[in-house]
């Protein structure tokens, strides 16, 4: 971990003294974006997906935008430095891409009422600070009911990283859309406490395989679990990126972080003056939620699968629709109500019907 | 039984990296080279032989270049520790360090490429013997070389003459010397050795284990292979229970959690790490066996006296 540490901080700091060297002086009217990454873009996930969000502002605006960014900046003392060394740069619009730069960003933004901040995933907000998430979970239920179709065996098999919210609403959400479609499908969970380690996470998918799993579904970062299911001979749904060259044979589709619009639309707003501190959680309906082309299926799943994104984008479907029951046999979204923002983003409780124990 | 066979076949896989690593360690460790460098060995043979297998289409080209490219991460370590005398824990951190940094920028260039992974070995009637056959004859070449390799090692440190003279240079640098062998020729040689197993650890890993390069894809197995030579207490027989040990808790773990077993995962998680503390702290209770099997000198920087 100290070695990971070390090898961060040196590339921040190589990055934020590179970025002080080549820029200039500010341009009012021209948008000057700056990201900050917390993994490196060759994870060919999280903060990749952030940068191809990056490029499209470059394509968009052409001359009237310049971007940069710094990667693998760690969520700590350093994530404050690299962000103020943005703003003074020049930088007129800040993105800064991961859970822990909340703090840093709101306290350099105080600084900088000038500069406008993006966060994402966060939730303070302030004058200069708008904050943005994507509700991944409706990709989840769509991929939850390309699953119920296509299991023979009934068991998904499911690689998650850490029981937080986002995880645990995940799970919820994909197992609803299942059900959906056929209440028979039973979910085994194996968690691999980390985001990111592809031999572990190949390993836990071949566990399950090997308990009689035949669909694959994972919350971790990299293409393993996804690739070991190809090898197995089953399919499943890669995460964050479309992983179809991982597994030509077996991805049903992916959950894709698509955040062009939003970035490219964001950047327009500063350049016409017309930016304001919003707080956006986007679905389908808004495209930050994007599934990869639907492969390796029956048509009437295909068909199936594309009604219900259309549907979820409509608004005529919310996966979290009650009534629905956790394990405990308590109502916890009455009939006729759909769950709230706010109990989604706290969500700490499996539904009725998984048979498991949430670790806490 | 049906869940035997799968589980002992995922343990092979796992333990095949950490196998292949130590056991280069523990020749350059017998050395009296203490290399904290597996790690960012591993990760440049691993993206040295996804590239090469990538771009040429071939997995032998691909290993040899994992092979060639972990040999010369150990020279730049032995030629700083060896020749220009630097301290080696601090040499060998900063060749991790630069191991994790290098193979990142070399493999920016590779992220998303997928390969074929290495194909398994198939003897006809061999390997289809039922519950045994695909365990003993269904491997690919990497994990019955581990096998070979670490008995190879043992066989060279117990039986050969090569294997006292190491030995010897490991244990007393200075008696060596005097009997007229090249101690820095010797640990320069034992050092390579080291390289060429990470280097070949790391391309199972990007070549058979998970086909494909990703940033940082040890995830630290760099650093368990250096705990199981202290673990195996320098010995090869039980570097190859320790290396197999450790794979079975970790794969065991995950088994158990999709079995529905119904004990935390963080505590599952834990236990490999504290299988090792346990059978260290036993291990280490007698001194004195430690003391026989342990490189005298390990560590320590050697100049000729006048």
């Amino acid at each position: 971990m100290n070695v990971n540490l070390v090898k961060r901080t040196l590339a921040a700091v190589v990055a934020t003294g590179a970025l002080a060297l080549g820029m200039g002086a500010a341009q009012a009217e021209e948008v000057k974006a700056g990201f900050v990454y917390v993994g490196p873009i060759g994870d060919h996930g999280w903060s990749y997906r952030h940068d191809i969000g990056r490029q499209a502002i470059e394509a968009a605006l052409g001359d009237n935008a310049t971007t940069s960014y710094v990667e693998s900046v760690p969520e700590g003392a350093d994530a404050e430095r690299v962000i103020r060394q943005l703003a003074q740069t020049g930088h007129n619009l800040i993105f800064t891409t991961s859970f822990g730069f909340m703090n840093p960003t709101v306290k350099v933004a105080k600084q900088f009422p000038n500069v406008k901040f993006e966060h994402a995933t966060g939730y303070k907000r302030d004058a200069n600070v708008s904050t943005y998430a994507a509700r991944f979970y409706e990709g989840r239920y769509v991929a939850g009911v390309i699953a119920g179709k296509m299991t023979k065996s009934n068991i998904v098999g499911y690689v998650g990283s850490f029981p937080i919210p986002e995880v645990v609403r995940g799970i919820n959400s994909f197992m609803l859309g299942a059900w959906s479609v056929n209440p028979d499908v039973k979910v085994k969970i194996v968690w691999a406490n980390t985001w990111y380690d592809p031999g572990k996470e190949g390993d836990a998918a071949k566990a399950l395989i090997d308990q009689g799993a035949d669909i694959m579904v994972q919350h971790t970062d990299s293409p393993a679990p996804l690739q070991v299911a190809e090898n197995r001979g089953i399919v499943g749904f890669g995460q964050a990126s479309d992983m179809i060259k991982f597994a030509p044979k077996a991805q049903l589709t992916a959950i894709v972080d698509h955040w062009d619009e939003y970035y490219v639309a964001r950047a327009k707003a500063v350049m016409d003056g017309t930016w304001e501190s919003t707080d956006t959680w986007g679905g389908i309906d808004s495209g930050m939620v994007d599934m990869a082309p639907y492969t390796n299926m029956p048509d009437d799943v295909k068909a199936l699968a594309e009604e219900t994104e259309a549907k979820i984008a409509s608004g005529e479907i919310h996966p979290f629709a009650g009534p629905i029951y956790d394990q405990a046999g308590e109502l916890r979204i009455k009939e006729g109500e759909d769950a709230t923002d706010e109990m989604l983003l706290g969500m700490d409780w499996y539904i009725k019907g998984i048979d498991a124990e949430l670790p806490k | 039984m049906d869940w035997l066979i799968p589980l002992i076949l995922t343990v092979i896989t796992a333990s095949t990296p950490l196998l292949l690593a130590s056991t280069g360690e523990l020749i350059t460790e017998k050395s009296g080279v203490l290399n904290l460098g597996v790690e960012g060995m591993m990760l440049v043979g691993a993206i040295s032989g996804f590239a090469v297998t990538a771009t040429s289409g071939s997995a032998i080209l691909g290993i040899l270049a994992a092979i060639i490219a972990g040999m010369l991460m150990s020279l730049i370590f032995a030629f700083l520790t060896l020749t220009l005398m630097a301290n080696q824990v601090a040499t060998g951190l900063a060749l991790t360090i630069f191991g994790v940094g290098f193979s990142a920028l070399v493999g920016s260039g590779f992220v998303g490429f997928a390969i074929e992974p290495l194909p398994g070995l198939h003897i006809p009637l061999l390997t289809d013997i039922p519950l045994v056959g695909e365990i003993l004859f269904g491997q690919d070449f990497l994990v019955y070389l581990s096998i070979v390799m670490v008995i190879a090692v043992g066989f060279f440190l117990s039986r050969t003459r090569g294997g006292l003279i190491l030995k010897a240079v490991g244990d007393s640098h200075h008696s060596a010397h005097a009997i007229g062998y090249s101690v820095i020729k010797i640990r320069y040689m034992a050092t390579m050795f080291g390289g060429a197993m990470a280097g070949l650890a790391g391309a199972y890993l990007s070549l058979s284990y998970t086909p494909m390069w990703a940033e940082n894809m040890t995830a630290g197995r760099g650093w368990i292979a250096l705990a199981l030579v202290v673990f195996a207490t320098w010995r090869p027989g039980r570097l190859l229970a320790g290396a197999y040990m450790f794979g079975l808790i970790s794969v065991l773990q995950l088994h158990a959690q999709s079995a529905g077993v119904h004990v935390p995962s963080q505590f599952m998680s834990m236990l490999p790490y504290l299988a090792t503390v346990i059978v260290l702290v036993i291990i280490s209770s007698d001194r004195a066996k430690i003391r026989l099997n342990a490189p005298a000198c390990i560590g320590q920087a050697f100049r000729p006296a006048q």
